[in-house]
């Protein structure tokens, strides 16, 4: 009784920050959502849901304070070309950022379309994340609904000729930023969207991905190299039939990260793959909890995470399959592993399965270890010194889950910066 | 049943597999009641039913206060809801938590004074308690087994346990074997150094009841460096109705000795469902090790989910010394509600933990089943290898967790499990928590669902095996891992007893 009123004085404080005011259809959708929060509750320590990471200081009302990350934090994806979207600790910044004109999509502030009566955005935005309240509860993603000021709306026509990059600065050390994105591409349409940077000392995301039959979307996501931030997000996503969605993201540094990707299958034949990369040294506690759900016929599900833990790092990992009765045929597989370079890193995982439908191939495995010694006293018999074998090993550790990006040069830039990361513990 | 009639018309069939096959029946075998005069106490759980129990088990004082502190600490307590299953609210108030045959109202001092009516309810289930014949298991044809293997058992009825064979055999090889109402009239030091030490009083929902109200159960003690000559078992009987049975079990295996012990269960069909909570504890030290396996074969309810035992149990294994080792093999094909986890605590160094399981559930049955590998020594092992099969409308979940703490270096674990569904109303779960704190220990988990392999199936329908029979072959081959490290006479009845689970999960 006692912590039941705990977190209801928690969650009132917290949704004592003022919801911004439009006068479009969005109030309606911000005030679902906090009813939504309310009624769940804030995360707590004892969720079994957050069992391995401690939900407080995305919770509490005040960002805790980030010192910027003050070496060169240039774009991950600066080769490419690409269309810019810049947002300073949260908010969207006209200046630095591109044109938002291009053939084949429209793209609008989510301030923007908030203040009218109708637009398409109504019919997701909060939506896809509502859905995913079930079965189990996301309040943090209802609060974002809620709270969310900036973001960007992202209708998709046709083959977007080039990518979009959401490029996210940390220029305040108590900034506190709520973004929500709401993508819809139509069918047979597809998109390439990449997000980088911190964006803020503690950063509350929302992406929801309405792939409509046939289209595919492609994200690549790097997290920004600040040591101090914290961040939850999440993503929605919806897959109609014969759609692809694939996700990957790297996170290199972050005192505390927890992405969540939840993914519906709601049309027969669509291909879901959702991978991570986590680089962790120190102070880092790193959560990839994803929920896939099946619920059409011979859909396809990958989810494949890797973490390189070192000095007390920690790595979780939370997945899960639900196959529902309808969905034959599906192929499920999960993969989770974490290299640990130390005695004094840990992980923990919970990969779960749960199947109602019985001609289906699901799979899943786990695996926590050292450094495969052998493998390493093999390079070193070949002249390969110690720290540059063991880098190599990382490297390819790491892999499977790298080649989860399809476009080579974003798999390029991704595997330039692990090397780095990997170079400067060098010795 | 179509099994046993297909297999007759078969040539080249061993015509002992076939009796063996129509022996262990078609539905449920056990159903049966023994019509017996009992002696009930009053329904529902107060302190003075606590202090009933007591008292008609001869305790001492020290043991009624234990249980009635464990009796405070469950009213402060509320039930468990983490498991998937799903079932009607017990009423703890309206079970009888005592029922022993009038008979047994004088003890026994031997088997020849037991009533013969209790006797033959035994031989019936292929249990003969007498010490000139040889068992063949729990299933039991009653056939011996060539070799003539001598196991000893301990027979619970309801509440009282009804005699125990080979007690002087044993005792001359150093062994107690008794009933745990025995153990602690007679070996008190014993029970009260360990009773209640690997699963405290205050474990989980249902070890806090069964602390409060165990009426009997098995107690062993195998002194250092003895290797226990036979094989013991306890098999536990439910015949009343409307009775709960809470059978609580220690073992305890000193240094560098060895015991096997095998545990058989089944209970009448009706149509009301009934409450077993039991606690096992086991104790290893030193150099020890201990096999213990289970066939549990509780009534599991009819075809459309009506009746069948609430089966809410804590087992767990403490090696304390140093390269202590334990195996639980677990072949669960009974019961409507599973909730089981059979777990290791493996603090000595060089420690090493294994479980095999095999879940079987058909119809509306739900199983929630599995493991905890509790990593605290160093180079300590465990291995895990569960075997799911859901059929009909049921449920069958594995939950298991795996955690290597920061001081149990160099440790290894492996976990397999896989779940085999057949027909598309059931369904399968996995549920690992797997936490590594340290680097030098590995970690590695695997698990697989899938459904009856087509070519399999294709392959043995051509030869011209039976549909049902077939389903039967490739279970028993996806099971093979788990049957085999049973004591052979309780492989030969846990592949049978696959076989029957399923029957009529096909077509």
């Amino acid at each position: 009784m006692a912590a039941l009123q705990e977190n209801q004085s928690l969650t009132e404080a917290r949704l004592a920050q003022v919801p911004p005011q439009g006068a479009g259809w969005a109030n309606t959708a911000r005030g679902a959502a906090l009813a939504r929060v309310r009624a769940m509750g804030l995360p707590q320590r004892r969720d079994e849901y957050w069992k391995y990471t401690r939900p407080d200081s995305l919770v509490q009302v005040e960002a805790p304070k980030a010192a910027l990350f003050d070496h060169d934090t240039g774009s991950v994806f600066e080769a490419g070309e690409r269309l810019k979207i810049v947002f300073v600790d949260g908010v969207f910044d006209a200046v630095t950022s591109d044109d938002l004109a291009m053939e084949d999509v429209t793209i609008e502030r989510l301030s923007e379309v908030t203040n009218t009566d109708i637009h398409w955005a109504k019919d997701v935005y909060g939506e896809l994340e509502a859905r995913g309240q079930n079965p189990v509860a996301r309040p943090l993603a209802a609060l974002n609904t809620g709270l969310a000021s900036d973001g960007v709306v992202i209708h998709v026509r046709g083959r977007v000729s080039k990518p979009i990059n959401l490029i996210y600065i940390h220029n305040s050390t108590g900034s506190d930023a709520i973004l929500h994105h709401v993508i819809r591409l139509d069918p047979g349409t597809e998109l390439t969207l990449m997000e980088d940077g911190p964006a803020a000392a503690r950063l509350n995301m929302v992406l929801e991905v309405d792939v409509a039959d046939g289209a595919k979307f492609h994200h690549v996501r790097s997290q920004g190299r600040d040591h101090e931030r914290r961040a939850v997000t999440h993503v929605f996503a919806r897959l109609g039939a014969a759609s692809l969605f694939k996700s990957f993201t790297m996170t290199a540094n972050g005192k505390l990260t927890r992405n969540e990707c939840v993914i519906e299958l709601t049309g027969d034949d669509a291909v879901a793959h959702v991978a991570g990369v986590a680089m962790g040294d120190g102070d880092f506690h790193h959560d990839d909890t994803v929920f896939i759900t099946h619920d059409a016929r011979a859909c396809e599900s990958r989810q494949v995470f890797k973490k390189v833990l070192r000095n007390g790092a920690t790595g979780v990992f939370q997945g899960k399959i639900l196959v529902k009765q309808i969905a034959q045929k599906t192929d499920g597989y999960q993969i989770s592993q974490a290299l640990m370079l130390d005695e004094d890193s840990q992980f923990l995982a919970k990969p779960e399965l749960e199947i109602y439908a019985d001609d289906v191939v699901c799979s899943h495995g786990s695996t926590s270890g050292a450094i495969d010694e052998e493998a390493l006293f093999y390079m070193r018999a070949r002249g390969v010194p110690k720290d540059i074998a063991t880098d190599l090993l990382t490297l390819a550790f790491l892999a499977e889950a790298v080649e989860e990006v399809e476009d080579a040069a974003l798999r390029a830039a991704i595997n330039a910066q692990l090397e780095g990361w990997l170079l400067r513990r060098r010795g | 049943m179509a099994i046993v009639d297909d297999m007759q018309a078969k040539d080249g069939v061993d015509q002992e597999t076939v009796e063996a096959v129509r022996d262990v029946g078609g539905t449920y075998k056990y159903g049966w009641e023994t019509d017996i005069e009992m002696e009930y106490a009053p329904k529902g759980l107060t302190p003075d039913i606590v202090r009933l129990i007591s008292s008609k088990n001869d305790e001492p004082e020290w043991m009624t206060e234990w249980r009635l502190k464990a009796y405070e600490r469950w009213l402060t307590r509320t039930e468990p809801d983490w498991a998937m299953i799903d079932y009607p609210e017990i009423d703890f108030q309206d079970i009888y938590y005592y029922a022993r045959p009038k008979s047994m109202e004088v003890k026994p001092k031997s088997l020849d004074e037991v009533d013969p009516k209790l006797l033959a309810t035994y031989a019936k289930l292929g249990i003969p308690l007498k010490e000139q014949m040889i068992l063949a298991g729990v299933e039991g044809a009653g056939e011996a087994p060539a070799e003539g293997r001598k196991v000893a058992v301990d027979a619970v009825f309801d509440s009282v346990s009804v005699g125990t064979t080979f007690q002087a055999e044993l005792k001359k090889a150093g062994v107690i074997f008794c009933s745990i109402s025995e153990a602690i009239r007679e070996h008190p030091e014993l029970v009260k150094k360990y009773l209640g030490t690997v699963v405290p009083v205050s474990d989980n929902y249902y070890a806090t009841l069964n602390s409060a109200v165990f009426s009997d159960g098995s107690f062993v003690y195998i002194p250092p460096g003895v290797r226990c000559p036979m094989e013991l078992s306890t098999y536990f009987r439910i015949n009343a109705e409307n009775t709960g049975q809470f059978e609580r079990t220690l073992i305890i295996a000193d240094k560098g000795s060895y015991v096997s012990y095998l545990e058989g269960c089944t209970a009448p069909q009706r149509d009301t469902s009934q409450l077993h909570a039991a606690v096992v504890e086991i104790i290893i030290e030193e150099d020890a090790e201990v096999k213990y396996s289970t066939v549990q074969n509780w009534y599991p309810g009819d075809e459309n989910g009506k009746g069948g035992i609430y089966n809410f149990v804590t087992k767990r294994a403490d090696c304390r010394g140093d390269r202590a080792k334990v195996m639980w093999t677990q072949v669960e094909t009974g019961s409507a509600v599973t909730w089981k986890y059979p777990s290791c605590i493996l603090r000595g160094d060089d420690a090493q933990g294994e479980f095999y399981s095999i879940a079987i559930t058909n119809n509306y049955q739900q199983a929630d089943t599995g493991t905890k590998m509790i990593h605290l020594g160093k180079n300590t092992r465990s291995r895990i290898v569960s075997k799911g099969i859901s059929a009909g409308h049921a449920q069958n979940t594995y939950r298991g967790l795996v955690s290597m703490h920061p001081k149990a270096k160099n440790s290894r674990n492996y976990t397999q499990c896989d779940s085999l569904l057949i027909g598309d109303k059931c369904g399968a779960h996995t549920v690992p928590y797997i936490e590594v704190k340290n680097n030098s220990s590995r970690v590695e988990h695997e698990a697989t669902t899938s459904k009856v392999d087509d070519d399999q199936m294709f392959y043995c329908r051509q030869r011209g095996i039976g549909e049902e029979e077939a389903v039967a072959l490739i279970v028993n081959g996806f099971a093979k891992e788990v049957l085999q490290a049973l004591p052979m006479e309780f492989a030969m009845e846990a592949q049978a007893l696959v076989a029957i689970s399923l029957e009529g999960s096909v077509g």
